[in-house]
């Protein structure tokens, strides 16, 4: 399929490191919005594309996703991720206030990569990681696929709004394993019908294991390709310290393992080895 | 001129080993010159490819990071043939380092990356934390790291450097500093991470802001004990402040590792601060910290 192969790396879109901004913060359930400056990477942003960004106190960095870009605005070329405070670093950034200054480097990995024609798409994500869909959903449109999103979540507070995803999706489907809203159940329980349903020829999956692992296999089983953006702790997300494994099978079928953050966060579902994850 | 300048290293500032990728990924936070210059010790090469070990391989803890990584590398054969020609391409000045899990393997790895061209000198790891569990020849005795030298000094051009790297350990560096000088090391890097373990007790090595006292220590007392043997500070470097502390009690160079990890354009502010000023030699300019606040 599909071929952008090594955007975001070498001297074609080199990342920056830039002292950002928080400009906007806003509660969305259980997530914290906040809207950043960061000189230089809106511009190379592309959908699939993390940050890395320094929290105080702490040496080693905390990934996000992106989950919008906008050109333009009263702060020049802003950035938008979704945070979920859970640990030390995730609580130190929700708590972050307009003004409050953070260090980021980006874009960086590698992202979705788009196919050629106007195929039939199927987005899958869970939780926050459901955020790089948002601007995939947009380039795919832009390219004429139809684009079926689906967004699911342990329950309400937990699920990225697809309000605005409407214009990019032919269809929105909202699962809640709760059955808070939408349909009840989890990707897992639903994976095959969906592939089905949206008549697939590319699945796109982003959040936990699990459910990028039921994607990828579903899109398998209906022939259809698969690229799943996995997290694994990313301590410096810039490729120098080797110290995110992600087990994988190379083209030439041979079992490797490379840095999820240089060569992945994004891959193609069927090169996971997801036992050794 | 420096000791370490004269043997042919310009230093003052290096990228500590196994914390600048493959040397690509670090060339878009490198500066206006890019690698053009950087003295870039590369992670830890091999005879054979290394998958490198299990997840989770770094962790943090307060002031550092804890890392069992595994010396995850391609191998010489493909690191001679893909990364070498990349780097030396670069304009970056190569030094390799490397690990063997015997005498011989060292001696072979410096006996094939002599003919390599762009390779400017070797760093010698016999001083990783956790030898035994990466499965390296096993450092315990100042002779075992003496007799690497030795086997490394024979295979490789007397007139291009050899470092010996040494992990931090202040009861037996001065010793070990000796025999690595004697046994014909240009230099010694004090030092690596220093041996830890994780949260569940799996050892590992630690690095960062925590360990930078340990190796200062380590550096005065070699410089005061061997004031003719250039030293490399390697320990906690992320900024002006650290680094000057070294080259204050003697080192003639520092190398920058976990920070690069937090900042990747750590290297790239402290070349700039520490560049040679035009004319005067190489030395340091008192020129304040362009960010004297980094967090950490
Ligand atoms: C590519 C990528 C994109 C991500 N995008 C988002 C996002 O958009 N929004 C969001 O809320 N979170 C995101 N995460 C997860 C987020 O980076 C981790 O939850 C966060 O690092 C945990 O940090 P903490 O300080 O809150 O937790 P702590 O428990 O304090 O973290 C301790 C250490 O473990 C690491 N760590 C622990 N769990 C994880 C994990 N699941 N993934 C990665 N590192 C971990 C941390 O980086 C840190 O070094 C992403 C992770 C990756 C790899
Ligand atoms: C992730 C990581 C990987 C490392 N890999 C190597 C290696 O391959 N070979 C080596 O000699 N030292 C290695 N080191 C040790 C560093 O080069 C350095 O000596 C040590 O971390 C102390 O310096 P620092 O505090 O600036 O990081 C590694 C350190 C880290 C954190
Ligand atoms: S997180 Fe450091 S190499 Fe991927």
């Amino acid at each position: 399929m599909a071929d952008e192969r090594e955007p975001g790396r070498g001297s074609v879109h080199p990342s920056v490191h830039v002292d950002g901004e928080v400009v906007a913060t806003k509660r969305v359930g259980g997530y914290r919005h906040l809207t950043l400056t960061a000189p230089g990477v809106p511009e190379r942003f592309r959908a699939g594309n993390f940050v890395a960004v320094s929290v105080e106190g702490h040496v080693a960095r905390r990934a996000l996703w992106v989950h919008r870009v906008r050109a333009s605005s009263a702060f020049g070329p802003t950035l938008d991720v979704v945070v979920e405070a859970r640990g030390s670093g995730t609580a130190w950034l929700a708590a972050q206030p307009v003004g409050a200054r953070i260090a980021i480097t980006g874009p960086l990995g590698r992202p979705f990569a788009l196919p050629k024609d106007a195929v039939s798409c199927l987005l899958v994500g869970e939780g926050y990681a459901a955020a790089p869909l948002f601007p995939l959903a947009e380039r795919l449109r832009e390219r004429g696929c139809a684009v079926s999103l689906v967004v699911s979540a342990p329950d309400e507070a937990r699920l990225l709004s697809a309000l605005e995803a409407r214009r990019s999706a032919r269809s929105v489907t909202v699962l809640t394993a709760d059955g808070s809203v939408g349909q009840r159940g989890t990707v897992a329980d639903h994976a095959d019908d969906l592939v089905r349903r949206s008549d697939a020829d590319v699945v796109y999956a982003a959040g936990p294991h699990a459910v990028l692992r039921s994607a990828a296999a579903a899109a398998e089983r209906a022939g259809a390709w698969s690229q799943v953006a996995v997290e694994v702790p990313t301590p410096c997300g810039t490729g120098l310290c080797h110290g995110c494994p992600l087990p994988v099978v190379g083209e030439d079928g041979v079992e490797r393992v490379v840095r999820a953050c240089a060569e992945g966060p994004v891959v193609r579902g069927d090169r996971v080895r997801w036992d050794d994850l | 001129m420096s000791a370490l300048t004269s043997a042919g290293l310009p230093g003052p500032v290096m990228v500590a080993s196994g914390c600048g990728g493959t040397g690509r990924e670090l060339e878009p936070y490198a500066g206006p010159e890019g690698l053009v210059g950087l003295d870039l010790v590369t992670r830890s090469i091999t005879l054979d490819a290394r998958a490198g070990g299990p997840g989770p391989r770094v962790v943090e803890v307060p002031g550092g990071l804890v890392n069992a990584v595994g010396l995850p590398n391609p191998g010489l054969e493909h690191f001679l043939a893909t990364e070498l020609p990349w780097l030396v391409r670069a304009g970056a000045r190569v030094l390799v380092s490397i690990a063997g899990s015997t005498m011989g393997e060292y001696a072979d790895l410096a006996r094939r990356l002599s003919r390599a061209p762009g390779v400017a000198g070797l760093e010698v790891n016999v001083g990783a934390p956790d030898e035994v569990g990466a499965g390296l020849f096993e450092v315990r005795e100042p002779f075992h790291s003496a007799s690497v030298i030795a086997a490394v000094r024979r295979e490789f051009p007397s007139d291009r450097p050899v470092l010996a790297k040494l992990r931090p350990d202040v009861s037996r560096i001065v010793e070990g500093a000796r025999s690595c000088h004697e046994a014909g090391a240009t230099a010694v890097v004090i030092g690596n991470a220093v041996p830890a373990a994780f949260p569940d007790g799996r050892a590992g090595g630690l690095s960062g802001p925590a360990v930078a006292p340990i190796a200062l220590r380590c550096v005065a007392e070699v410089h005061r004990a061997l004031p003719d043997l250039p030293t490399v500070g390697c320990g906690g470097v992320h900024d002006l402040r650290s680094a000057n502390a070294y080259l204050d009690a003697g080192a003639s160079a520092v190398q920058v590792g976990t920070a690069l990890l937090h900042d990747p354009t750590t290297v790239a502010r402290l070349r700039a601060a520490l560049a040679p000023a035009a004319g005067t030699g190489p030395g340091r300019r008192p020129v304040p910290d362009p960010r004297p606040e980094e967090n950490r």
